[in-house]
């Protein structure tokens, strides 16, 4: 049974650019070859979560930019390591937070297919399934043996498009770029998203897009400041967006 | 659409008070080697994309290390007061593998950093990004490789049955590179003064380091040698193919280094690799 457990979650970002980066202020600072907390600048970006996210259901995180959105997402997605709590997931993991990351710009469309193939870690005989579908989603005719260099932004598009959903996780991470594509596209895609949507136990999408959550999410978790503020069915905690307590 | 199998379900638990550190790092490295078919796909990536639309490619390398090996070794040849056929050989190898260790050595402290992308958007095992650096590198070095054949050809130097132990040395020096990729990599990630650091110790060690001269010319110093972790490493692999099998203090020497970085790595690695991510 699908499922996504989050106790006490807490993740600090440290920013090493800003302060106590570079080995000189370790060295020659006050507090030598010293770890001081408060030495190096550190941005809470989630604190103490606690949720629950069971089987069916489709949870949108809502929240302004820095809320913590992406980054819930992709410490559910297993990037990041929180620093205080635990979590738990159960059941296999996608996620489309960022499409484009590890493409290849001098690779053809096939190529990168079979790139993110071996990302994925599948076999040879997967891969070439995995072409094959998306080349025929894709519709890029000659195209898809061309470097995606060439590549027109609807192109590429519809080639990343093709190529993150063609999957089925049980656990869907996405964030909000795939489902407010523009209108156009929406229309083609629109039954494979649903289908991707449909065919995973869990989906937790970030997004700013009302419309998007109303459409596609059962609950919403509000977030900001990486703290939850709200947790509930869609409505309410969108009315509590919208006339903030 | 991929048929997922209804096999029990993955599961991906982290809890902060009880971090596992051990497991997860021995986990990264199964997996990671595991993945070698991506590791290797991307280093190829790298050096098409490096070279592309370059005629020569990567044999421009090959060309620059002969071009090197003949100026050097006629000039050195000369200081030393060596024959070419004497010194050439012993030039030909040395300049090589260090080649192939200075570039190691010094890409190592990009490994995860150059990925940083991929880092922060897909969960990889880290080991896979420090294969992909090693592979690349490896792939790099094979270019020169022809050279040293090349040069035992035109001075008639044949080496014995002994050059078999030639292969233990590479595999001494894959060992090694896959933990200085892992730790450096780590290293260079949070303190991005290391690399430069690093850039500027590998010149060092080239002249301290017998690649232009050999260790008999230091006289009473050459007991002294193998300390020098280059220097042993080196030898593994010089041994077998101009020496008629290195000196075995030279083996025993870098048995020890290599133990000591693959433990200086694994040590860091359990400890700091769910920093990574961070850092990069």
């Amino acid at each position: 049974m699908a499922l996504i457990e989050a106790r006490g979650l807490c993740l600090d970002f440290p920013y090493y650019h800003i302060g106590a980066r570079s080995l000189k202020k370790r060295l020659m600072g006050k507090s030598r070859l010293h770890t001081d907390p408060s030495n190096r600048i550190v941005v809470t970006a989630l604190r103490n979560l606690d949720f629950r996210i069971g089987k069916g259901e489709r949870v949108a995180l809502v929240g302004p930019n820095g809320a913590g959105k992406t980054t819930l997402l992709r410490t559910l997605a297993g990037v990041y390591e929180p620093v205080a709590g635990s979590l738990t997931v159960l059941g296999q993991i996608g996620a489309l937070i960022d499409v484009a990351a590890g493409m290849d710009t001098e690779s053809t469309g096939r190529e990168n297919v079979r790139l993110r193939g071996l990302y994925r870690g599948l076999t040879d005989a997967e891969c070439d399934r995995l072409a094959e579908e998306v080349a025929a989603f894709a519709g890029l005719g000659d195209f898809f043996d061309v470097p995606i260099r060439t590549y027109s932004a609807g192109m590429g598009v519809r080639l990343s498009f093709a190529l993150a959903t063609a999957m089925q996780p049980q656990v869907l991470l996405m964030d909000e770029w795939f489902l407010a594509g523009d209108a156009a596209f929406m229309a083609k895609a629109e039954e494979r998203l649903a289908r991707l949507v449909g065919g995973a136990d869990i989906m937790v999408v970030a997004t700013h897009d009302h419309g998007v959550v109303r459409r596609w999410c059962t609950r919403a978790i509000r977030l900001e400041g990486g703290v939850i503020l709200a947790d509930g069915p869609v409505e309410a905690v969108l009315d509590g967006l919208a006339a903030p307590a | 659409m991929l048929d997922q199998t209804a096999a029990p379900l993955p599961a991906y638990h982290v809890d902060a008070a009880d971090p596992q550190r051990l497991r997860k790092a021995v986990e990264d490295v199964r997996l990671g080697a595991q993945r070698w078919r991506l590791a290797s796909t991307l280093a190829w990536l790298d050096i098409r994309n490096r070279y592309r639309g370059s005629v020569l490619g990567p044999f421009w390398l090959t060309l620059s290390t002969g071009a090197m090996l003949l100026g050097l070794g006629l000039l050195y040849s000369a200081l030393f007061k060596m024959s070419l056929r004497e010194y050439l050989p012993h030039l030909a190898v040395s300049l090589v593998i260090w080649n192939a260790i200075s570039q190691m050595v010094n890409d190592a402290t990009t490994s995860l950093t150059a990925s940083e992308g991929i880092i922060r958007q897909l969960p990889l095992p880290y080991t896979v990004h420090a294969l992909r650096c090693v592979m690349r590198n490896a792939i790099i070095a094979a270019h020169n490789f022809p050279l040293i054949l090349v040069v035992f050809l035109v001075c008639g130097h044949l080496p014995g049955p002994e050059a078999i132990l030639a292969i233990p040395g590479f595999a001494l020096i894959a060992v090694n590179s896959v933990a200085a990729a892992l730790f450096l990599g780590m290293l260079c990630a949070r303190f991005r003064d290391i690399g430069p650091i690093v850039g500027s110790t590998m010149q060092l060690a080239f002249f301290l380091t017998p690649i232009l001269w050999k260790p008999r010319l230091l006289g009473d110093w050459e007991a002294w040698m193998p300390f020098n972790p280059f220097y042993a490493i080196l030898e593994t692999v010089r041994g077998p193919l101009v020496e008629n099998g290195g000196p075995p203090l030279a083996w025993l020497a870098a048995i020890v280094y290599t133990v000591l970085t693959v433990t200086v790595a694994a040590v860091f690695f359990v400890r700091f690799r769910g920093r990574v991510a961070f850092w990069v």
